[in-house]
């Protein structure tokens, strides 16, 4: 197991953000995490890579406790990490910004070294031509594909991937998944929260499912998608869970869904 | 990327060494005095931008390493009789030792928390040394005459002062322009610009920011040494003076905060004005208001400052203004 999550508990004041959360990861799968909007997914990251100590719990990585251990020595250890609302380091360029993901990730690479890794990460982004172009006059997919080279460029062993799938059109999406099947297969485990839902029972070999903070499914696409609980609490509609299994063309989507 | 083949590195050290050799050259007090006053907040911009320009931090209080390093310095030159060249380094030493300590605890602070803090702690050190015998309390302390045969007369001891400032103005600028093009350096850019996000990716940012700190602390030591050794004496009142930590931080504005020919440009034009100033009766008294009017309008309209401003507007020039 790459990654262990035993029993977390996490409060924002009253709320109660994570409850007693569980799962394990195994290495080299990709793992999605989904559930409604506010069900603690992105808190759930935050535990992991160390922004918030939880209130209980505990979050082991190759085999070594690393809760509430601040955020720089969990990326260090190898676990990077893309935002959901992307944190481009506006002033200085996207070389520059890949860089920091190379000199201070796992290798703690050389100030020259990074930057040869930082242009080859962005080749496999697609943003190489963008190299000298300051981060913050990219639009939005471009800083989500930088997100992602910023992780990649630190060499992780987990990558956590916030909704990068966001925002993009369908061919940007597929050459998205293209790229982390890729990734998947040179060794990297993933973990990613994804709300575009076809994109992510496709793509991903297990799924979890939190709502209100508790954990309330887990197993393969298949199975989740058509897990009462999850159709209730999640999707509240049962036809939706064929939408989600056959992609948005299905007739079972009804209209208005259609892109959720 | 060797620094030795970069134009960015060598106008800066360039400009220095020409517009501080001149005086060396034609050998007149006058201009020795006025180039000294130049070279001084050269040296202290480009230290201070290391930590605002580079980290993000705004400090008010970067004149307190001048004024504690230079009073260790001098105290060792007076009290005990020792050479200028270990008493500067001591008093950057020094200035470089109180950084560490203070930066483990203030940089926790950001933005005006940290700001406020810094002008704290410049009120703190002037009321320390007003009430510290060993540093002659609010009297301060000077030199005797005799000391001057050591360095074979008082003019070749201003000559000689002259000279290690002018060394430690170029080592100041080469560090800023190394610091800016390294690993450490990125690192600090990163916390300038999003310090959470800079964490995330695995930056230390309580050591980098510390370490920032104490490297620019430890230039305003030597100077405040070489500064008071000049003067022949020290007093808390020429130490901490928040109006130079203030017209230190209007120089790196102007000329181009984070950027390495910035501070260089900016003291340079604005000693320039301030000179002017000061000989018109008019402006006499109101230079400080000027310095805020300056600040201001910088602010408001090309926060960027000049080099800055260059750099954007001109991408070709980029190589050559860093
Ligand atoms: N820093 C915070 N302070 C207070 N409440 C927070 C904070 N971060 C998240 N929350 C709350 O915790 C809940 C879970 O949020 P989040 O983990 O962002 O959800 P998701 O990513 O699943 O949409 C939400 O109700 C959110 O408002
Ligand atoms: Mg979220």
């Amino acid at each position: 197991m790459i990654l262990q999550v035993e029993n977390v508990s996490k409060r924002f004041g009253g709320l109660q953000a994570l409850q007693d959360v569980s799962f394990e990861l195994p290495e080299g799968q990709i793992l999605g995490l989904i559930g409604p909007n506010g069900a603690g997914k992105t808190t759930m990251f935050n535990v992991i890579n160390g922004v918030y100590p939880p209130e209980s719990g505990r979050v082991i990585f190759r085999g070594e406790e690393i809760t509430g251990l601040p955020p720089y020595e969990v990326a260090r250890r190898g676990l990077a990490r893309a935002h959901q609302i992307v944190r481009p380091l506006n002033e200085l360029t996207v070389r520059q910004n890949v860089m920091v993901g190379a000199c201070y990730g796992r290798k703690g690479l050389s100030y020259a070294a990074a930057a040869r890794v930082a242009d080859q990460v962005l080749e496999r982004v697609g943003l190489a031509e963008r190299a000298d172009q300051l981060a913050g006059s990219l639009n939005v997919a471009q800083k989500k594909r930088l997100e992602l080279a910023r992780a990649l460029a630190s060499h992780p062993y987990l990558l956590l991937l916030d909704e990068v799938l966001a925002g993009l059109n369908p061919t940007e999406v597929a050459a998205m998944l293209d790229l982390l099947r890729r990734i998947r297969d040179e060794g990297v485990t993933i973990l990613m929260i994804e709300h575009v839902m076809q994109a992510v029972m496709n793509i991903s070999d297990y799924v979890i499912v939190l709502d209100y903070g508790k954990k309330i499914a887990e197993g393969t696409p298949q199975e989740v998608a058509n897990d009462p609980r999850v159709i209730e609490a999640y999707l509240g509609d049962p036809k939706l869970a064929r939408c989600l299994l056959e992609g948005e063309e299905s007739d079972a989507c009804p209209p208005s869904e259609k892109g959720v | 990327m060797k620094p030795w083949r970069q134009p960015g590195f060598w106008i800066p050290l360039l400009l220095i060494l020409v517009g501080g050799g001149v005086a060396l050259v034609v050998r007149k007090d006058t201009l020795r005095e006025m180039t000294f006053t130049l070279l001084m907040y050269v040296a202290l911009a480009s230290s201070l931008n290391i930590l605002m320009g580079y980290t993000g931090y705004v400090n008010f209080g970067h004149i307190v390493f001048f004024g504690l390093g230079g009073y260790t310095g001098f105290y060792f030159i007076s009290r005990h009789g020792w050479h200028l060249v270990p008493a500067a380094l001591v008093g950057g030493l020094t200035s470089a030792l109180l950084a560490a300590l203070l930066g483990l605890a203030v940089l926790r602070l950001r933005g005006a928390y940290f700001a406020l803090a810094t002008i704290g702690i410049n009120e703190a050190a002037r009321a320390f040394v007003n009430n510290f015998r060993p540093f002659g309390g609010p009297t301060g302390l000077f030199v005797n005459f005799a000391i001057y045969r050591e360095y074979g007369g008082a003019p070749q001891a201003l000559w000689l002062t002259y000279t290690l400032l002018l060394i430690t103005t170029l080592v100041a600028v080469a560090v800023s322009y190394t610091v800016k093009n390294s690993r450490f350096g990125l690192g600090l850019l990163a916390i300038r610009e999003d310090e959470d996000a800079a964490m995330v990716m695995g930056v230390r940012t309580p050591r980098a920011k510390t370490i920032a700190y104490v490297i620019s602390a430890f230039f305003p030591g030597i100077i405040g040494t070489l500064f008071f050794f000049k003067n022949g004496n020290v007093e808390p009142g020429d130490a901490f003076r928040l109006h130079m930590s203030i017209e230190v931080l209007v120089m790196i504005m102007l000329g181009g905060n984070g950027t390495i020919l910035g501070p260089v440009l900016g003291a340079a034009a604005y000693e320039r004005l301030r000179g002017y100033l000061l000989t018109s009766p008019l402006f006499k008294s109101l230079h400080l208001a000027f310095a805020g009017l300056a600040l201001l309008l910088i602010v408001l309209f090309i926060p960027a400052g000049l080099v800055g401003w260059l750099r954007r507007r001109f991408p070709v020039l980029r190589r050559w203004l860093e």
